[in-house]
């Protein structure tokens, strides 16, 4: 492979500047058609909505913590709308908001994170592995997988998500090089947020840009504007039939902005001022989108009205489901921890039953 | 540290900032680096305001990686510097596992003393605090079955700031467990004094007379709180701190039971293979012939640690103490402890 093919873009792809209008700076990736964007705007809303809902529900102590995906929409739903049905997405703790818009229940998302169970929706059914917190791991589990459904016969592609910090650990490095050497049909999303928690990017990398990563392992790469859903959009429809097509990963940077602070237990004051936040509310990717798509006559005020609407219908739902107490029953705690309770751990399943029956007469 | 109350009063994370801030200003040699050590000053905010005094050089942001972490730790150990760095949460200290396992823990070994590794590796460990996943794990028993490192957690605000002082002075490479549950607590304390011994010593917080409970960490107030309720019920519990879990006191917890003739060790950490059972084991070695009743053991389950809404069905309990109590066989046998008969 020739060291220009893997090479990215000097400057992020980009469909749609920051003010909505089109720009012309997107080298050879086609437009995404137009019924895609509309139903991209329509599940940006959503996870707007849903976003802010989850964050309004951690102030009424509903949810034990939330790591908002306020800005990064783009990112999240485009890596949603790329992906086939019988994909999968491997996301991380930041990207609840691609889980609902992917068709998830949103009180399974929510169920981690509410502190009920660790993951509370069905993997396999869904084909979203469980939400990942310790960093990069389940880049290498993405690789695995996909090396897994070549061997199954199908075609199906992996798109692992990461943040910028992320990138750091030597994990992600390991799933770099196993999925170039093994082909396997994986895609690596980048959401690079600005941030690790207070750690500002230029600490983490000292890389011209994240998307140079995948070089030096011989995996081309490309780096796009992340709060441009257009742009995301092409880009992953690129990576995702270069991955399913047999010619291995594919890595992407979406250059983005993380708007609120690392979760809402996070003084984000500590690291970064306003006026940084307020610029990058300049280049909101909802907004954009908006003023691009009505501007080609894609979307009217009805649409917009119906997809505000439907948001709020959502979030509502979200609301009922986390405002219902749901009993977390103690005895489950002994399930699953092998295929068949060891004698020690019924043991201590009985010592708990007993304790509890005693509390209870 | 800025946020310190009344003269005197601290509460336990403030008390390890004081240390690390004090270590730093007596020895230069002293780094402090990790994930939000710098500008934000820890998630627990454990090195607040060190990088405003000591500057970047001295306490700095890394990338994210624990294990370059703890490996750029032991090349600055070999260049005579004194690395504390900070893993964010236990369950993230596991990429630098192999570090330590395998480079922290046996270069003093391998070079026959040649490389010794005077490092602290602190670890905000154990639950309590409604923590979701990958946040609340006891690690303890991995690092303490590993030799070459030396295993601490403080119980109390004092000790928080006199065995992190000890940890770094300390010419060996020290696994510094801070319980979470605890980083809140308020003591009035004089730093300028110790009243516990050094760190390798265990310390009794509370004279009893009929059993002893064993404790280290976040466990250690809820045995004070157990020996508090057993009172009221006139059982007469000693409380052992055990303070630093390698090297481990074997003089004053076997004082101790020797003269209890009973004992419980309660943890947090899941039970099978963790440090309650290497304690029961020297217990029983050494205190056989005073040991009443079969040393017991309070642990967590041998579960994965379980999510915010169940944690408290899984952490050892007063009530969970006080049973174990119960089950030391006081009313089996007959009473030798004042005939003279006990040891
Ligand atoms: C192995 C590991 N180390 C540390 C952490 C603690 N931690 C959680 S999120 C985070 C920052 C991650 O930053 P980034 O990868 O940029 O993702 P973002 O949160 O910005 O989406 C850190 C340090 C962790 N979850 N896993
Ligand atoms: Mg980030």
């Amino acid at each position: 492979m020739r060291l220009e093919d893997l090479l990215p873009s000097p400057e992020p792809v980009r469909f749609v500047a920051a003010d909505g209008t089109g720009t012309a700076s997107h080298g050879a990736c086609p437009r995404p058609a137009d019924d895609r964007l509309v139903e991209g705007y329509r599940r940006m809303v959503l996870g707007r909505r849903f976003d802010t809902q989850a964050t309004a529900l951690t102030r009424q102590g509903r949810l034990a913590v939330y790591p908002s995906s306020r800005g990064q929409e783009a990112c999240q739903i485009g890596a949603v709308l790329a992906l086939r049905d019988d994909d999968w997405l491997f996301p991380t703790y930041r990207d609840s908001v691609a889980l609902v818009a992917r068709g998830l229940d949103p009180a399974e998302v929510l169920t981690l994170l509410r502190g009920d169970w660790h993951c509370g929706y069905d993997p396999v059914a869904t084909r979203v592995a469980p939400q990942c917190t310790p960093l990069a791991t389940q880049t290498i589990h993405a690789v695995g997988l996909a090396e897994a459904l070549r061997r199954n016969g199908t075609d199906g592609v992996v798109l692992a998500l990461i943040g910028d910090g992320g990138t750091s650990e030597g994990d992600f490095h390991e799933a770099l090089n196993f999925a170039a050497v093994r082909r396997a049909p994986v895609v690596f999303l980048i959401q690079n947020n600005g941030y690790a928690i207070s750690v500002p990017l230029a600490r983490q990398s000292a890389a011209p840009a994240l998307a140079y990563k995948g070089i030096g392992y011989g995996i081309g790469s490309e780096q796009v504007d992340g709060n441009d859903l257009v742009a995301v959009l092409a880009v992953l429809d690129a990576a995702v039939a270069h991955a399913r097509s047999g010619h291995g990963p594919y890595l992407v940077e979406a250059h983005t902005y993380r708007m609120e602070a690392h979760t809402n237990a996070d003084d984000a004051t500590r690291y970064r001022d306003d006026d940084e936040v307020t610029r990058w509310a300049a280049a909101d990717p909802l907004a954009r989108l908006r003023t691009y798509l009505s501007d080609r006559g894609l979307i009217d005020d009805e649409a917009v009205r119906t997809a505000e609407a439907g948001a709020e219908a959502f979030a509502a739902r979200v609301r009922t489901a986390l405002n219902a107490d749901v009993p977390a029953d103690p005895r489950t705690l002994f399930d699953h921890v092998y295929a068949e309770p060891t004698a020690q751990l019924e043991e201590q399943r009985a010592q708990l039953v007993a304790e509890l029956d005693a509390r209870e007469a | 540290m800025s946020t310190a109350t009344g003269p005197g009063e601290l509460s336990l994370a403030q008390a390890l900032n004081a240390a690390l801030r004090d270590a730093m200003g007596d020895d230069d040699r002293v780094l402090v680096f990790g994930e939000d050590v710098g500008a934000l000053g820890g998630v627990f905010r454990i090195t607040d305001g060190l990088t405003a005094k000591f500057g970047e050089e001295r306490c700095f942001d890394t990338p994210l990686a624990e294990a370059g972490i703890v490996g750029l730790a032991v090349g600055l150990a070999m260049g005579g510097l004194r690395p504390v760095v900070e893993m964010q949460f236990d369950a993230f200290a596991y990429p630098a596992f192999e570090q330590i396992a395998s480079h922290v823990a046996k270069l003093r070994n391998r070079t026959r003393g040649a490389l010794p590794m005077p490092m602290v590796i602190r670890v905000p460990f154990a639950g309590g605090i409604g923590g979701v996943e990958h946040h609340c794990d006891s690690s303890e028993a991995y690092y303490a079955h590993t030799p070459g490192l030396k295993v601490v957690t403080p119980a109390t605000v004092e000790d928080a700031y006199w065995l992190l002082r000890d940890a770094i002075a300390d010419p060996d490479p020290v696994v510094f467990l801070e319980p979470k549950r605890l980083y809140w607590s308020r003591e009035r304390v004089d730093l300028t004094t110790r009243s516990a011994g050094p760190m390798g010593r265990a310390a009794v917080r509370r004279a009893g007379t009929d059993a002893t409970l064993a404790a280290y960490g976040p466990t250690v107030p809820l045995a004070l709180q157990a020996a508090e309720a057993a009172a009221a019920d006139g059982i007469s519990l000693e409380v052992v701190d055990l303070r630093t879990i390698v090297p481990f006191d074997d003089e004053t917890l076997m004082r101790s039971v020797r003269r209890t003739g009973r004992c419980v060790v309660v943890q947090e950490a899941q039970g099978f293979a963790g440090v309650a059972a290497e304690i029961a084991a020297r217990v029983q070695e050494r205190c056989f012939h005073s040991l009443a009743a079969p040393v017991l053991r309070v642990t967590g389950f041998d579960i994965p640690y379980p999510p915010p809404k169940l944690e408290h069905a899984h952490l050892p309990t007063v009530d969970r103490i006080l049973d174990a109590v119960d089950r030391l066989q006081f009313d089996d046998e007959p009473d030798l402890r004042h005939t003279g008969m006990a040891a």
